[in-house]
C-alpha cells in the first residue's frame, strides 16, 4: 500500500491501561443493564435508563476504541452526521408506524 | 505568459490502447467518458422506450403496444432514466472534472474509481437482460409492494429489477466514499471549502445523500427478495405486515435520490453562467449554504410521495411544511443566478444556453412541485398527468438541460476539439421546444384527470388532442439528440483543435491543455482565491473574493518538473465486479452461480487489496521516468 | 510537494473507513427501524418475550466488548513493533469473534427448534435479517482478521502498516457499537 502511516498529527494517544479500564467499564455497564431488566422495581423507567447506558458504552467505544477523542474534528462530524440521519429516520418511523408517540400503547 | 501558450500539441494519445488498457485502466478521465458514453448510449434506449409510449398514447384506444407491454415499457423507460442515463451522466462529469477543479491528479481510490464503473456497467446489463430473457419489469420504476410479492408478480422481471438495482447501488456507495474523500481531502494547497468550486461543493453534498440515503433502498430490496426468495412477509398484510413499509423505505431513499439527480447539474450552471457573463458567480457562499441545507432538508420530505396513502394529519403536516420550506433554499439559487447573469458581459455559445434553459424549465418544474406540497392540491394531482409533468420539468428541463450544458462546456477540454456553435444551437432549440411541446401539456391532462400508466384511453374523454401535441414534441426532441451526436461525431471527426483555455475561464481545469496530459498537473497548482485562474489572468478586478495583493493561479507548465508516478492500470476491479454481477445473476439461475460468484469476487478483491498502487515506473512521466505505458 | 499530503491531515483509507462507517449506520438504522415499527405487530407467536434468551445474549455481548479491547491491543502491538503480542491479539479478537458467531449460530438454531422461523411472523422475518445481517459483518471481520494474522505470521505485518490494522479496527469497532445498539432495543427492551 502506497499510504505512509506516519505521524497523522492526532492529539496524543490512549494509553493500554485506560484501554483495559474502559474495557472493565464496558463489562459493569453491561451487567448494570442486565440486571436493570431483571429488577421489577425499575420497569417505568427502564427504557431511559437503558438508553442511557447503551449510549455511554457506544460512546466509550467511539472516543477510546475508535480513537476519535484524538483524532480531527471532521472524523467526529462525518460520524455523526451519519448517527443523526439514523437516529431521525428510525424516530420517524417509529411515529408513523404507531409504535411511539400518542398513537402507541406501550 | 498567455493562457493559449499551454500545449495544443495534442495529448489526445491519454486515449489511446486497446480494450486491454480500457479494461484495467483506474484514470478517472478515462473512467469518466466510460460512465458518459454508457450513459449516452443508455439516454437512447430509454428514449426509444418513450417513443412507443408516446406512440401508444397518441390516439384514443392506441393499438401500438397492449397492456403488458406498457407497463414493461414505462417501467424500463423511468428505471433507465433514472439510474443509467442521469446518474452516470452526472458521474462521468464527476469523474472527469473533480480532480482537475481541486488540482488533484486522480481521486482517493483510483482501483475502487474502476470497480464502481465496471459494477455500475454489469448492473445495468443485467437489467436489460431482462428483455432478452422475455421477462422485463413491469411494476413502474418504484415498484411498489405488494404488486411486486410473488404473489401478484410471479414472474422473474422484479428480480431482474431488484437484483440489477441492489448491484448498481453498491457501485453508488462505493463511488460515494470514494469522491466524499477525494473531495474532502485531496484539494490543491490553498483551497479551502469557501474556495472550492461551486460544481465540485454541489458533488460533494451529492455525495453525501448517495451515502445516506442509498442504504434504504438497499434494505428495502433485501426485505422484498426475502419475501420473493425466501418467503418472509415484511410486506404482505396477512401476516401483519404493510406494503407501506416499502413506500417508506423506497421514498426515504427516493426523496434524497432527486436531489441526488438535479445537485450536479445546479453546480454545472453555477460554473457556466459566471464563465459566459464574464463576472463572479453572485453570492457564491450563499449557493454553496443553500445546497447544504437542501441536501439537509431533502431527507425529512418523503413521506410527500404518500399522501394518499392515509398518514393522518399530523404527518401530512409536517411533511407539507419540509416540502415548503425546500423552495426557500432553492429559490435563492434561482435569484442568484439570475443576478450572476444581471449586468454581465453575455457570450451568446451553446453551454450557456442549456445553463439558461435549465433554470427557466426548472423554475416551471419548480413551481409545479410546490403546489404538491400542499396535501389537499397533492390527492387532486398525484398519480395523475400532472405529476409526469412536473418531473420532467425537472428531471428532463433541469438534470439534462444542465448536464448538456456541462457536456457542451467541458467538451473542449475532454476531447481537445471544440463542438460546433451552429448545430449545438440547433441542438439546444429543438430540444427546448420538443421538451415543452411534450410536457406542458400535460398539466392540462393531469388536471382533466388523465390517470398515470394506463396503456390507453377511451375517445370521449377528450385527451386525444394533448397526447398528439406531446407526442409530436417527443420526435422533436429525438430530432434533437440526433443533431446532437451528428454534432458529436463530426467534432470527435474534424473539430477545430482546442486550447487549455477556450472559453477565458476561471478555474483550474482550464489551467493545462485539452484534454490534459495523462498526469492533470504538472506542478500542484497553489490556490489563494475562489477563482484562481481569472485572478491571474485578468487580476483581482470586479472579484469580490480575492485578495488585491495575490497573484492568482498561473497556467501549467508543459512537462513535469520533478517525476510523477500515477497509479498503475489493474484488472482486479473488473474481476471484482463481474464477480458481484455472478452472485446477481446468479439468484436468477441457481446457488451454484451465485457460489462461484463469490468466488471470483473473493479472488478478486484480495488480488486487489494486495496489489500495490503504484508499481515502479508504470507509468511515470517528466524527467527520469521510464516513460508511459 | 508530498504526494500524499491530505487536506485534513487523515490519511484517506482512514477518512474513507469514516465515511463507509456513516453510511453502514443509515443501513442497520434502516434495519433497526423496521424492527422497531413492526414491534408487537405479529399475528402468530412466538414473541421476544417468550423465545430471547437474555443471560446467553448478555454473554455474548460481553464477548464482543471484549474483542474490541483485544483489537486496540493488537494496534497497539502492531504500533510498537511487538511482533508476538501482534499475534497473541489479533488471535484473540479472531477467537473472541468467532465465539460471538458461535453463539449467534446456536441461537439461531434454537430459535428454529422452537418454532421461530423467517417465515413464522414478522418476529422472525425482522429479527432473523436484522441480526444476521449483523453476524455476516461480523464474519467479513473475522476473515480480515485472519488475513492479518496471516500476514503477522509471514513477517509483512510490521509498524509501516499499521494503518492496515488501525482500518480493520475501525470497521470491527463499528460492528460491536452496532451490537450495542441491537442487544438494547431487541432484547432489552420489549
Amino acid at each position: 500500500m502506497a499510504e505512509h502511516a506516519v505521524s497523522e498529527s492526532s492529539k496524543g494517544h490512549a494509553s493500554k491501561s485506560t484501554y483495559w479500564l474502559i474495557a472493565v467499564i464496558l463489562g459493569i455497564l453491561t451487567m448494570l443493564e442486565v440486571a436493570v431488566f431483571y429488577v421489577p422495581l425499575l420497569h417505568s423507567v427502564i427504557v431511559p435508563f437503558l438508553l442511557v447506558l447503551s449510549a455511554a458504552k457506544f460512546i466509550l467505544v467511539a472516543m477510546f476504541f475508535m480513537h476519535l477523542k484524538f483524532d480531527r474534528p471532521i472524523l467526529t462530524t462525518v460520524f455523526a452526521g451519519g448517527i443523526v440521519v439514523a437516529t431521525v429516520i428510525i424516530l420517524a418511523m417509529m411515529l408513523l408506524f404507531g409504535a411511539i408517540g400518542s398513537g402507541a400503547h406501550m | 505568459m498567455s493562457s493559449h501558450a499551454t500545449a495544443e500539441a495534442g495529448h489526445e494519445s491519454i486515449y489511446a490502447g486497446g480494450l486491454r488498457s480500457w479494461l484495467t485502466t483506474v484514470d478517472h478521465k478515462r473512467i469518466g467518458i466510460l460512465y458518459g458514453v454508457t450513459a449516452l448510449l443508455y439516454f437512447v434506449v430509454g428514449g426509444v422506450e418513450a417513443l412507443i409510449i408516446r406512440l401508444q398514447l397518441a390516439s384514443a384506444d392506441g393499438m401500438v403496444v397492449g397492456a403488458d407491454t406498457f407497463n414493461q415499457l414505462f417501467t424500463m423507460h423511468g428505471t433507465t432514466m433514472i439510474f443509467l442515463v442521469l446518474m452516470p451522466l452526472s458521474a462521468a462529469l464527476f469523474n472527469y472534472m473533480i480532480p482537475l477543479m481541486i488540482g488533484a491528479r486522480d481521486v482517493a481510490f483510483p482501483r475502487l474509481n474502476a470497480f464502481s464503473f465496471w459494477t455500475f456497467l454489469f448492473g445495468s446489463l443485467l437489467l436489460n437482460l431482462s428483455f432478452f430473457a422475455g421477462h422485463p419489469p413491469d411494476a413502474g420504476w418504484f415498484g411498489y409492494a405488494n404488486l411486486t410479492s410473488k404473489q401478484y408478480s410471479p414472474g422473474m422481471g422484479i428480480d431482474f429489477w431488484l437484483l440489477s438495482l441492489q448491484i448498481m447501488g453498491i457501485a453508488s456507495i462505493a463511488s460515494a466514499v470514494n469522491f466524499t474523500v477525494t473531495i474532502l481531502n485531496m484539494r490543491a494547497p490553498g483551497m479551502s471549502l469557501m474556495r472550492t468550486p461551486l460544481f465540485v461543493w454541489m458533488a460533494l453534498i451529492t455525495q453525501v445523500l448517495m451515502l445516506l440515503a442509498f442504504p434504504a433502498i438497499t434494505v428495502a430490496f433485501i426485505f422484498l427478495l426475502f419475501d420473493r426468495f425466501f418467503g418472509t412477509h415484511f410486506y404482505i398484510p396477512t401476516a401483519g405486515g404493510t406494503p407501506i413499509l416499502w413506500q417508506h423505505l423506497f421514498w426515504i431513499f427516493g426523496h434524497p435520490e432527486v436531489y441526488i439527480l438535479i445537485l450536479p447539474s445546479f453546480g454545472v450552471v453555477s460554473e457556466v453562467l459566471p464563465t459566459f457573463s464574464r463576472k463572479p458567480l453572485f453570492g457564491a457562499p450563499f449557493m454553496i449554504f443553500s445546497g447544504i441545507l437542501i441536501g439537509f432538508l431533502g431527507f425529512g420530505v418523503w413521506s410527500h410521495h404518500m399522501f394518499a396513502t392515509g398518514l393522518g394529519a399530523v404527518a401530512d403536516t409536517a411533511f407539507s411544511l419540509g416540502s415548503m420550506l425546500i423552495a426557500i433554499p432553492t429559490g435563492v439559487k434561482v435569484f442568484n443566478w439570475i443576478a450572476t447573469l444581471w449586468g454581465g458581459r453575455i457570450r451568446f455559445k451553446t453551454p450557456l444556453y442549456f445553463a439558461v434553459g435549465m433554470v427557466a424549465l426548472f423554475i416551471i418544474g419548480g413551481l409545479s412541485g410546490i403546489m404538491h406540497a400542499s396535501p389537499p392540491v397533492d390527492i387532486q394531482q398525484t398519480d395523475s398527468y400532472f405529476v409526469v409533468a412536473h418531473l420532467h420539468y425537472v428531471f428532463f428541463g433541469g438534470t439534462i438541460f444542465g448536464l448538456f450544458a456541462g457536456i457542451y462546456y467541458w467538451w473542449p477540454k475532454i476531447t481537445g476539439r471544440m463542438i460546433g456553435e451552429g448545430l449545438g444551437k440547433l441542438h439546444f432549440w429543438l430540444m427546448f421546444i420538443g421538451m415543452n411541446l411534450t410536457f406542458f401539456p400535460m398539466h392540462f391532462l393531469g388536471m382533466d384527470g388523465m390517470p398515470r400508466r394506463i396503456y390507453t384511453y377511451a375517445a370521449d374523454l377528450g385527451w386525444e388532442r394533448w397526447n398528439e401535441v406531446a407526442t409530436v414534441g417527443a420526435f422533436v426532441i429525438a430530432v434533437s439528440v440526433l443533431v446532437f451526436f451528428v454534432n458529436a461525431i463530426r467534432s470527435a471527426a474534424s473539430g477545430a483543435r482546442a486550447v487549455g483555455d477556450p472559453w477565458d475561464a476561471a478555474t483550474l481545469e482550464w489551467t493545462m491543455s485539452s484534454p490534459p496530459p495523462e498526469y492533470n498537473f504538472a506542478v500542484v497548482p497553489a490556490v489563494n482565491s475562489a477563482r484562481p485562474f481569472w485572478l491571474h489572468k485578468h487580476g483581482p478586478t470586479r472579484d469580490i473574493s480575492t485578495h488585491t495583493k495575490e497573484e492568482g493561479t498561473p497556467a501549467q507548465p508543459e512537462t513535469p518538473p520533478v517525476r510523477v508516478d500515477l497509479p498503475s492500470p489493474s484488472g482486479w476491479p473488473v474481476l471484482a465486479a463481474l464477480g458481484l454481477a455472478l452472485m446477481g445473476g446468479g439468484a436468477l439461475v441457481g446457488l451454484w452461480l451465485v457460489l462461484i460468484g463469490v468466488a471470483v469476487l473473493v479472488f478478486g478483491v484480495y488480488r486487489w487489496a494486495f496489489q500495490p498502487l503504484e508499481r515502479l515506473g508504470h507509468p511515470s512521466f517528466g524527467p527520469a521516468s521510464t516513460g508511459g505505458r | 510537494m508530498d504526494p500524499h499530503a491530505t487536506t485534513f491531515g487523515v490519511p484517506s483509507r482512514k477518512m474513507a473507513m469514516w465515511v463507509f462507517i456513516a453510511s453502514e449506520c443509515m443501513f442497520f438504522g434502516s434495519l433497526i427501524a423496521t424492527y422497531l415499527s413492526y414491534e408487537g405487530k405479529s399475528i402468530v407467536g412466538p414473541t421476544p418475550a417468550e423465545i430471547l434468551n437474555i443471560p446467553l445474549t448478555s454473554v455474548s455481548t460481553f464477548v464482543l466488548l471484549m474483542s474490541s479491547l483485544a483489537m486496540v491491543l493488537a494496534l497497539d502491538a502492531v504500533q510498537s513493533g511487538d511482533r508476538r503480542m501482534t499475534r497473541i491479539w489479533l488471535g484473540g479478537v479472531i477467537l473472541l469473534g468467532g465465539l460471538f458467531i458461535g453463539g449467534q449460530v446456536f441461537e439461531f438454531s434454537h430459535f428454529y427448534h422452537e418454532g421461530l422461523t423467517l417465515q413464522q411472523n414478522l418476529f422472525g422475518a425482522t429479527f432473523f435479517v436484522l441480526t444476521g445481517f449483523h453476524g455476516a459483518h461480523v464474519t467479513v471481520g473475522v476473515v480480515w482478521m485472519i488475513t492479518l494474522l496471516v500476514m503477522s505470521l509471514r513477517g509483512t505485518l510490521g509498524p509501516e502498516r499499521s494503518l492496515d490494522v488501525e482500518v480493520a479496527g475501525l470497521y470491527w469497532h463499528f460492528v460491536d457499537v452496532v451490537w450495542i445498539v441491537i442487544f438494547t432495543v431487541v432484547y432489552l427492551i420489549q
